[in-house]
């Protein structure tokens, strides 16, 4: 399948000088969601707004669909619906309108069912005659979202969707988001909350300072958070473990003051209760043991700090 | 073109105007007889002709050219810089539409309510003096021509502008005293010789010179020279704001 957006060598700088994108590559195949995960400031706005038209790239390449967005930029954005991170919106004018007006800029006939539907699917019907300064926070941001949809887009852009929304309208939106991408649409979210890359995505881009530090299957990375270690402190020292426990994935360390036992949370049995009671039969006295997990926190937050020695 | 796109910006716009039109309507209507009564009265006693038309008709055209220039470009000097206060600009830089049809749809509605205005104007003016029109189609072009051009003018300002002071400033210290000096309520011929040929560098004189004319035939400067002069303002302008959307100024990173 063709990938519905390529970027190639793409940096920013700012005029200020800040290097806000520092060679960004990534491919994005049609119909996946990818979760664009990194800490405040990363540059995963200005990612974005390059790729919609806001912001000028200082250099590097931009495809959507196959189109370049500097030199095809009305197929390329035709195709784009961007939900941004702060909400902006006509005060005065009815949702109705403001969503319609989105329609339209796009290029596309008017079309009042595909609106019903939209605002529907948002429960945002009811509110259709009501002027938007009247309308909740979470309300706005629902209409930013109908407004992304008003056009049909192929390619969903959402930045930082659920700051400052409260649980059940982030359940409502996951929602909306499923049932786009039944309809073979793309979406790329922004955010910095891992739980919500997990809940969600298909694959997660992690991006600190500028660039991208790993792509991956989401179910690969939650297969490498699966993964949890068991450390056994032993009484006494012991030169080598005995050879029954080859291949049981043990591994001595700290001269032989511990072993580390790798094993997976999600398998029907973990193994460690037989583990213990043959090390007992092998006269190995155990001192203290204890277990941990790398989760998708750890991992993350792995990746940031090597990046930043 | 993509006039959907177009429309859809125009169509937003004049619902604006629309919310508005109590207030469009009846400032000018109020200002107009204001003047009339400042100048047409208290001033009209003592200059009763100016070149064969009564006063009241003379400054006629004048007011106009002062509500429309002045409208034109609030009106679309905010058109453009209130969805870059509020954030809404975003969506019209991700539109997959040019330069030239944002500027068409902001600024056709612009200069649409200001050609409301005008004719607002007039008609009221109509209640207080006689007014016969000698070249109906070169006041129509000339009033087209002012609305558009101020119109595309006040674009560029709202683009420039990053506060509201700055939005007011052009207007206020360049605009306003340009057309008070550019013969709106006087003959430039009513000058001593050397303001004469100071008043000539003032190009809004040749705009209500112009526009003048067209009314009663009278014109302080020839009339293909007003019609040039408000050609290349309007040329002028719309080089700048295609190099505005080129370059991205105050629109993109
Ligand atoms: N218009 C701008 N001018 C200068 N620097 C900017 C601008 N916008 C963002 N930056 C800087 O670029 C970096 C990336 O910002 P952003 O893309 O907003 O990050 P994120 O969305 O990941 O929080 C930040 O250091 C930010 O301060
Ligand atoms: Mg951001």
């Amino acid at each position: 399948m063709a990938s519905i957006l390529e970027i190639d060598g793409l940096k920013k700088r700012y005029d200020s000088g800040h290097e806000a994108l520092s060679g960004v590559d990534l491919k994005i195949e049609e119909g996946e969601i990818l979760a664009l995960l990194g800490p405040n400031g990363a540059g995963k706005t200005t990612l974005i707004s390059i790729i919609c038209g806001l912001v000028n790239p200082s250099s590097g390449q931009v495809r959507v669909g196959g189109h370049d967005i500097g030199r095809d930029y009305r197929k390329a954005r035709a195709l784009i619906g961007l939900v941004p991170q702060e909400i902006a919106l006509e005060p005065f004018e009815t949702v109705w309108n403001v969503v319609r007006f989105s329609r339209g800029l796009f290029g596309k006939p008017r079309d009042d069912a595909h609106i019903e539907s939209v605002l529907r699917s948002l429960s945002l019907w009811d509110k259709r005659s009501a002027q938007v300064r009247e309308l909740s926070g979470g309300m706005k941001r629902r209409v930013l979202i109908a407004k992304a949809l008003a056009h049909e887009p192929r390619i969903l852009f959402l930045d930082e969707p659920t700051a400052g929304v409260d649980v059940e309208l982030r359940r409502g939106m996951w929602e909306v988001v499923e049932g786009l991408r039944a309809r073979g649409v793309t979406i790329i979210l922004t955010t910095h909350y891992i739980e919500e890359a997990e809940e969600i995505a298909d694959r997660i881009a992690v991006i600190n300072r500028g660039q991208i530090l790993l792509v991956e299957e989401k179910a690969r990375l939650m297969a490498r958070m699966g993964q949890k270690e068991l450390r056994i402190e032993l009484q006494h020292k012991v030169d080598a473990l005995p050879a029954r426990f080859a291949d049981q994935g043990l591994e001595l360390i700290d001269d032989g003051q511990a072993i580390l036992f790798h094993y997976d949370t999600r398998g029907d049995r973990t193994g460690i209760a037989s583990l213990l009671s043959e090390l007992a039969g092998e006269g190995i006295v155990l001192r203290d043991i204890s277990t941990r997990q790398s989760s998708l926190e750890e991992i993350f937050v792995g990746l940031v700090s090597e990046d930043a020695a | 073109m993509n006039w959907t796109a177009i429309y859809a910006i125009y169509r937003m716009e004049m619902l604006r105007f629309g919310r508005t039109i109590l207030q469009s309507f009846v400032s000018p209507v109020l200002s107009t007889s204001l003047y009339f009564v400042v100048f047409g009265t208290a001033i009209g006693s003592r200059i009763d002709q100016v070149e064969g038309v009564s006063y009241g008709a003379f400054i006629v055209p004048g007011l106009i050219m002062l509500s429309i220039m002045t409208q034109g470009i609030s009106n679309a000097s905010f058109a453009i810089y209130f969805p870059k206060f509020i954030g809404t600009v975003y969506e019209i830089l991700s539109a997959p539409i040019s330069f030239l049809e944002i500027t068409i749809g902001y600024v056709g509605a612009a200069a649409t309510k200001s050609l409301f205005i005008g004719a607002v104007i007039l008609a009221t003016a109509h209640l207080f003096v006689d007014i016969e029109i000698a070249h109906p189609l070169a006041m129509v072009a000339f009033m087209g021509l002012t609305c558009l051009s101020f119109a595309l003018f006040g674009f560029i300002i709202g683009i420039w502008a990053q506060n509201f002071e700055q939005l007011q400033l052009i207007p206020l210290l360049v605009v306003t005293p340009l057309v008070f000096l550019g013969g709106a309520f006087y003959s430039v011929s009513m000058l001593p010789p050397a303001w004469q040929t100071v008043t000539l560098f003032n190009p809004v004189v040749y705009l209500i010179s112009g526009f003048r004319w067209s009314f009663f035939g009278l014109a302080d400067v020839p009339v293909g020279l007003s019609l040039l002069a408000i050609a290349g303002f309007t040329l002028l302008c719309l080089g700048i704001i295609w190099w505005i959307f080129r370059t991205g100024y105050r629109l993109r990173d």
